[in-house]
């Protein structure tokens, strides 16, 4: 059996004594590619969000690397890629420097960067495909293009474990093949995935594993499960137009 | 040109360049974090440190420097608390500032003019034991600013991201705090308590309209920091007008013709060029 990278036990979160999170357990073990998957509100971003340490456990423990979460430092190791950039107050950044930061792990608060430095930031900017538009303010960017260059800045600290929350949600299908070309190339060099999805597109083949949640438990851990009746279809693209059936009304003809 | 021959007045020079270096070094990352009001509010509380330096026959702007940092402190620990609330304890917090420091400036039996002189700022009154604080600390707010750029620039950019990072995310934001309240101290000497964020962010704000990166806008910011604390101790001297409004009126003007000149080039380089047609992103559904 593989070494496990991350290890959830009887992982309990709440919110203003409102639970989010009850009994959750989960290992996920170097090389594998998990996708947490569930409905809005489930709790899969804040079980990702419980494992980096961004929301306290109300109960259970979380180890990461062999290291229980409080006594965790190696943060090198981890490149977390949030659902989106923030807007900010307005001043401008370009994509080099938000990839930059993703150096910080690494390089520590007071080394300036150095050729090393440069040289995987460049390389994570050509693995999403963004080297053009290194220079440009972030903001010019569409929203693929901007999670891009999220997923760039994790991937500049050359970390062991991925962590992403929604990466695909939102984002353009150029964007999703890019992102998910990055993503097989990550795994084939030896890294390990955690990622939170609502759909998984052509993310599909690289999953390994799918955890489902479901009103705050895990209710399957296995494989990716399949859709069912018309969902199943090759053509379903989970747009709903509306049913005939739906009277006229002001908004149609 | 031959008023800069007296002491006071280089001194004034000297301070305004200092000060005028320095506050937009912080103030991006203020900016960037949506906390362009936090120096007024600090100033507020600066000036009750004030009143209570001369109430005590103790040095104003070192008070000021101690009462500004709780401040800076206690509303770090609101924000970082993110709590809605938080809104209206800062308000308590910089209106309890600004009447307490009214109050003890009064009580102590200083004149009006001695509270205007921290209100408005004095650059002509500045003692050379002054100057040297102001430069001191403004050298040290500036390596401070430029050689954490990486990591202020990663917390105030996206705060989350960089705790996983593991940067010392509450030392950083403490230090942004620590800072903003000892420049808004050094600032009050030239600028005054009311007029101290707009050396802060107005310089930003005018570099933000040209810059592409953070490093650029930081760069043109403090340069334009300069010029305005420059040419307006230039105007003061030579119109007779207060210096600190003239510095911060230079800033607002610099504002005002950088952001026309940019809307002015983006209008004629669309003229200039027919727009390219728009190339849409190819579809991801197919509606029926």
């Amino acid at each position: 059996m593989n070494h496990p990278v991350i290890t959830v036990t009887h992982a309990a979160v709440g919110y203003d004594g409102r639970p989010v999170l009850r009994d959750v357990s989960l290992t996920v073990t170097a090389g594998e590619v998990v996708a947490v998957l569930g409905a809005n509100g489930s709790g899969k971003s804040t079980l990702i969000r419980a494992v980096l340490g961004l929301v306290p456990l109300s109960a259970g423990s979380v180890t990461l690397f062999d290291r229980p979460l409080r006594r965790f430092r190696q943060w090198e190791r981890i490149g977390y890629v949030p659902q989106r950039l923030g807007a900010g107050g307005g001043v401008p950044a370009t994509v080099r420097e938000v990839v930059a930061s993703g150096r910080l792990a690494r390089r520590g608060l007071l080394r300036p960067p150095g050729a090393a430095d440069r040289a995987a930031v460049d390389s994570a900017l050509r693995a999403v495909g963004l080297a053009g538009r290194a220079d440009d303010p972030v903001a010019t960017l569409s929203g693929g293009q901007q999670q891009r260059t999220l997923i760039a800045r994790a991937l500049a600290g050359r970390p062991d474990l991925l962590v992403l929350d929604e990466p695909t949600a939102g984002v353009d299908a150029a964007s999703q093949e890019a992102f998910a070309g990055a993503l097989r190339e990550f795994v084939a060099g030896g890294g390990t995935v955690l990622l939170v999805a609502h759909e998984l597109g052509p993310l599909r083949p690289v999953i390994s594993r799918a955890v489902v949640v479901h009103e705050g438990g895990i209710c399957h851990d296995g494989g990716v499960p399949e859709p069912a009746g018309h969902h199943a279809e090759p053509d379903h693209d989970h747009v709903h137009p509306h049913g005939p059936d739906e009277p006229a009304g002001l908004w149609s003809n | 040109m031959e008023l800069f021959q007296y002491p006071y007045m280089q001194r004034a020079l000297v301070a305004a360049l200092v000060i005028g270096l320095a506050a937009p070094a912080l103030g991006i990352y203020l900016v960037q974090r949506r906390l362009t009001l936090i120096g007024d509010g600090i100033g507020h509380v600066a000036l009750t440190g004030v009143g209570a330096g001369l109430l005590l026959n103790r040095s104003p702007v070192l008070v000021a420097v101690i009462v500004a940092t709780l401040g800076a402190i206690a509303v770090e620990v609101v924000r970082s608390r993110g709590r809605t609330s938080g809104d209206l304890a800062l308000a308590l917090l910089f209106y309890g500032g600004i009447a307490g420091g009214v109050m003890l400036v009064g009580l102590s039996g200083s004149t009006s003019a001695n509270l205007n002189a921290y209100l408005f700022g004095s650059l002509t009154t500045i003692s050379q034991a002054d100057l040297t604080t102001i430069v001191v600390l403004g050298a040290a707010i500036l390596v401070a600013m430029l050689a954490l750029r990486p990591a202020l620039f990663a917390v105030s950019h996206d705060e989350e991201y960089a705790r996983v990072s593991g940067l010392p995310v509450r030392t950083l934001n403490m230090l942004i705090a620590v800072t903003t309240a000892v420049t808004v101290t050094i600032a009050m000497r030239a600028v005054g308590v009311l007029l101290i964020s707009a050396l802060m962010v107005v310089p930003v704000a005018a570099a933000q309209q040209v810059a592409r990166g953070f490093r650029t806008t930081m760069t043109a910011a403090m340069a334009l920091g300069i010029f305005a604390a420059g040419s307006g101790v230039w105007v003061a001297a030579n119109a007779d007008t207060a210096p600190g409004a003239s510095v911060v009126l230079m800033a607002i003007a610099s504002f005002l013709v950088i952001a026309l000149a940019a809307a002015g080039w983006r209008a004629l380089r669309r003229r200039g060029t027919p727009a390219p047609a728009p190339t849409p992103e190819p579809h991801e559904v197919v509606l029926r």
